[in-house]
């Protein structure tokens, strides 16, 4: 017997948090708003936790129905929840990351006169997202998936009144469009051929699919639309162009939706699929294909870039590619561990970012900062930690789980290994370099005073230096950084593997205990490339400030593409944007729309008002005129039965 | 009633060519009170038909129509001169042509 969880109270929370907000908001005081938002998705918190320390009292995995919703012949879907081991991972994750991230924001925006709409904002992502996390078939899940979309959407859109920042919301809402035609088209073949979209009723089928080309073959069809449709909402190639132009959103929200959370979503989709995955190498292949490709092309493009915020998003996307590395070469709890690591040291980036542009009076350019590190210590040290955590420097959490990926990948094929190694060189290049450019040297930045402050529109202060952040965005900043100091212990001795066992299926135990001399060697070699991508950073940006101009200048037109990262938007412009608005223009708009259907339209209406202009001739006022046609009418008429009556006869 | 050696066809002539004379000036007349008179004189050469068809054929409902007609051409004959004497009040003039404000 199952004692009851009520997992639905945890994504139903923050939902009422953000009706509340959302309705009530406006009208209410600003510490009324803080206390609402920070009450419901603190409760949800509260509740995963709970269910955490029941979770053992519980046999898993455990269902829990809510209400009936669809439910016709031969399909049904339902408002139930699922919760195992990986639900339970990502319930913590999103849930505390969340509430961290709500607090810092009370700080951020607390001078932003939308400071209501912001957290109902908020807190609706937060029941998104759960529900997406905690769904017990695919189509629960897509629902939370589309509503973490609109809530990224309205986020990244949140200072709508900037141009650049209306336009990066509809580009992430554009192109996350056609990642999920490709999960919609997934969960078709879904029904059409296990006529279910509940995870259990799936994966069973799929157990009980025969080996054979043709059941492989639809596997592999669904499980590379399912990498589609992740790789839209993932950022992974090619559909993550979007992700960079999200910084336009506040930066909790690049810290919540677009490092911690929502852009996971997709290695949770996959590796909730596993079983699909695992039954269709060729589909796997392809996960791991895009993400090597991603992780390494998006950390070269992090290389050249000067915005704090852009550097974190190449990270991210970067990041996420590792995961999928991971997923791609089964190694799925290696995605989960990285993913959890991820969503402390890179939510804490940019939630350090956040300070640090806050301190600075809203400025991004990281060559407009600069020794920083005096001024606001508190940042400085947090944000050290977790560069050292990303650039997988032990024994901070990013060594851990990126060091995992790298051994699952190299068991698989040393190729993904030495691509995921260059790009674990290049990262902790990047990051140093970002942490050299925004804390050391001299400042470079405009006193925040004689610029004004900021788009953030932040308080007034007496002086003109730049100033730490109040404690409230301070202290999620510390925990943060706990959790990235000691959040890789987890998987100290393969503990967080076998916690995911049950989920995934235990590794190759044996494999494990032959090699392991290797896997101690390859562990050096993360750690030296980590060291030696510190070692360049600290001599280009710190001792020899004048070599990165020179090295730039040699490089010259490669250097440029970088900065450019690589043209890829311009390219999707031709490829894809303009075709798409010329077309529209000129063929379904000039053409179709105007010299068809308005032509239709008007051309009936004008032939009507041609007629009438004739017939209305007629109607002259004239007595006399009338009566005219009134008898030739009837001589007409009379004329006629005359001409009958004599037929007749 | 109708002496027989008067036919049914000189009747229909008369009232055909009264009811012609009414036509015609009501077609071509411009004073009002003249077009009213022709609109009687085409009434009256209906009801000289309808008496002599119900002398032709000794059916009374020919003759009870005649009263009919008359007593609705008496009616209209009042509301008609009322509208002509309010239409001269206004307009001072009984000229139909220049009565053509009721158009588009």
């Amino acid at each position: 017997m199952n004692p009851t969880l009520n997992l639905w109270l945890i994504p139903v929370l923050p939902l009422a948090g953000a009706a509340i907000n959302g309705f009530l908001g406006k009208k209410s005081s600003r510490r009324a708003v803080t206390a609402i938002a920070l009450f419901f998705s603190g409760a949800a918190f509260a509740m995963a936790l709970w269910v955490a320390l029941r979770f053992s009292s519980v046999t898993l995995p455990y269902q829990e129905f809510f209400a009936h919703w669809i439910g016709i012949t031969g399909f049904s879907a339902d408002f139930a929840f699922y919760l195992d081991q990986l639900s339970l991972v990502m319930l913590l994750v999103v849930t505390g990351v969340g509430f961290l991230i709500h607090i810092y924001s009370v700080g951020y925006m607390w001078d932003d006169p939308s400071y209501y709409r912001f957290f109902s904002y908020l807190n609706l992502f937060m029941f998104f997202m759960l529900t997406l996390v905690l769904a017990n078939n695919y189509l629960l899940m897509f629902i939370g998936w589309e509503g973490v979309g609109l809530a990224s959407y309205l986020l990244i859109g949140f200072w709508f009144t900037k141009d650049s920042a209306a336009s990066a919301g509809k580009k992430a809402f554009i192109v996350n469009r056609i990642g999920d035609f490709g999960f919609l088209i997934a969960l078709f073949l879904l029904i059409k051929h296990f006529g279910s979209l509940n995870f259990k009723q799936v994966f069973n089928s799929v157990g009980h699919l025969t080996a054979g080309t043709e059941s492989e073959a639809l596997l592999t069809a669904i499980g590379i639309l399912l990498m589609v449709g992740a790789c839209g909402k993932s950022a992974q190639i090619p559909l993550y162009v979007w992700l960079p132009d999200a910084m336009e959103g506040p930066t909790p929200v690049s810290a919540l939706i677009h490092a911690a959370t929502m852009v996971t979503a997709g290695v949770y989709m996959v590796s909730r699929s596993h079983l699909i995955f695992e039954r269709a190498p060729m589909a796997l292949m392809v996960v791991a294909v895009i993400g090597t490709l991603t992780a390494f092309f998006a950390a070269t493009i992090g290389i050249a870039q000067t915005d704090i915020k852009k550097v974190l998003a190449y990270s991210t996307i970067s990041q996420l590619g590792y995961m999928f590395m991971a997923c791609g070469v089964g190694a799925f709890s290696a995605g989960i561990f990285h993913l959890m690591t991820h969503a402390f040291f890179k939510g804490l980036l940019f939630l350090g970012a956040g300070s640090v542009i806050h301190a600075v009076g809203g400025e991004q350019d990281m060559r407009k900062m600069g020794g920083l590190k005096s001024y606001i210590p508190w940042t400085f040290l947090t944000m050290s930690i977790a560069t050292l955590a990303i650039a997988g420097i032990p024994p901070l959490a990013g060594f851990w789980s990126k060091d995992e990926i790298l051994w699952k990948a190299y068991q698989v094929s040393p190729v993904y290994w030495g691509i995921g190694v260059v790009t674990a060189f290049i990262t902790s290049f990047y990051m140093f370099r970002l942490w050299y450019m925004t804390f050391f040297g001299d400042y470079h930045g405009a006193h925040v005073d004689e610029h004004g402050h900021g788009s953030h529109g932040h308080d007034a202060h007496g002086h003109g230096e730049p100033h730490e952040s109040p404690m409230v965005m301070l202290a999620p900043l510390m925990i943060l950084a706990l959790l990235s100091l000691v959040g890789g212990f987890v998987g100290w001795g393969n503990h967080f593997e076998h916690f995911l066992a049950p989920v995934f299926g235990t590794g190759e135990p044996a494999a494990e205990a032959a090699s392991g001399i290797t896997e101690k060697l390859l562990m050096g070699v993360s750690v030296l490339v980590a060291l030696a991508g510190w070692g360049l950073a600290l001599l280009l940006y710190y001792q020899r400030p004048e070599l990165p101009q020179k090295v730039s200048d040699a490089l010259g037109g490669f250097y440029q593409a970088v900065v450019h990262k690589y043209y890829v938007d311009e390219l999707y412009t031709v490829l894809f944007v303009k075709p798409l608005v010329d077309g529209s223009t000129r063929i379904l708009w000039q053409g179709v729309d105007r010299k068809i259907i308005d032509a239709a339209v008007n051309d009936s209406a004008d032939g009507a008002r041609h007629v009438s202009d004739e017939v209305r001739q007629m109607q002259s006022g004239n007595i006399r005129s009338y009566a005219a046609w009134i008898a030739a009418g009837s001589t007409v008429v009379i004329a006629f039965m005359i001409w009958m009556w004599t037929e007749a006869r | 009633m109708v002496p027989s050696y008067v036919p049914l066809s000189y009747y229909l002539l008369l009232s055909g060519f009264l009811f012609a004379c009414g036509v015609v000036g009501f077609l071509i007349k411009r004073n009002i009170i003249t077009i009213f008179m022709s609109i009687e004189l085409m009434l009256n050469g209906v009801n000289l038909s309808f008496v002599a068809f119900a002398a032709h054929w000794h059916a009374l409902a020919g003759q009870v129509f005649v009263f009919f007609v008359m007593v609705v051409a008496a009616a209209e004959t009042a509301v008609g001169l009322a509208i002509i004497i309010a239409v001269y009040r206004t307009r001072e003039t009984l000229n139909v042509d220049q009565v053509n404000l009721l158009k588009l």
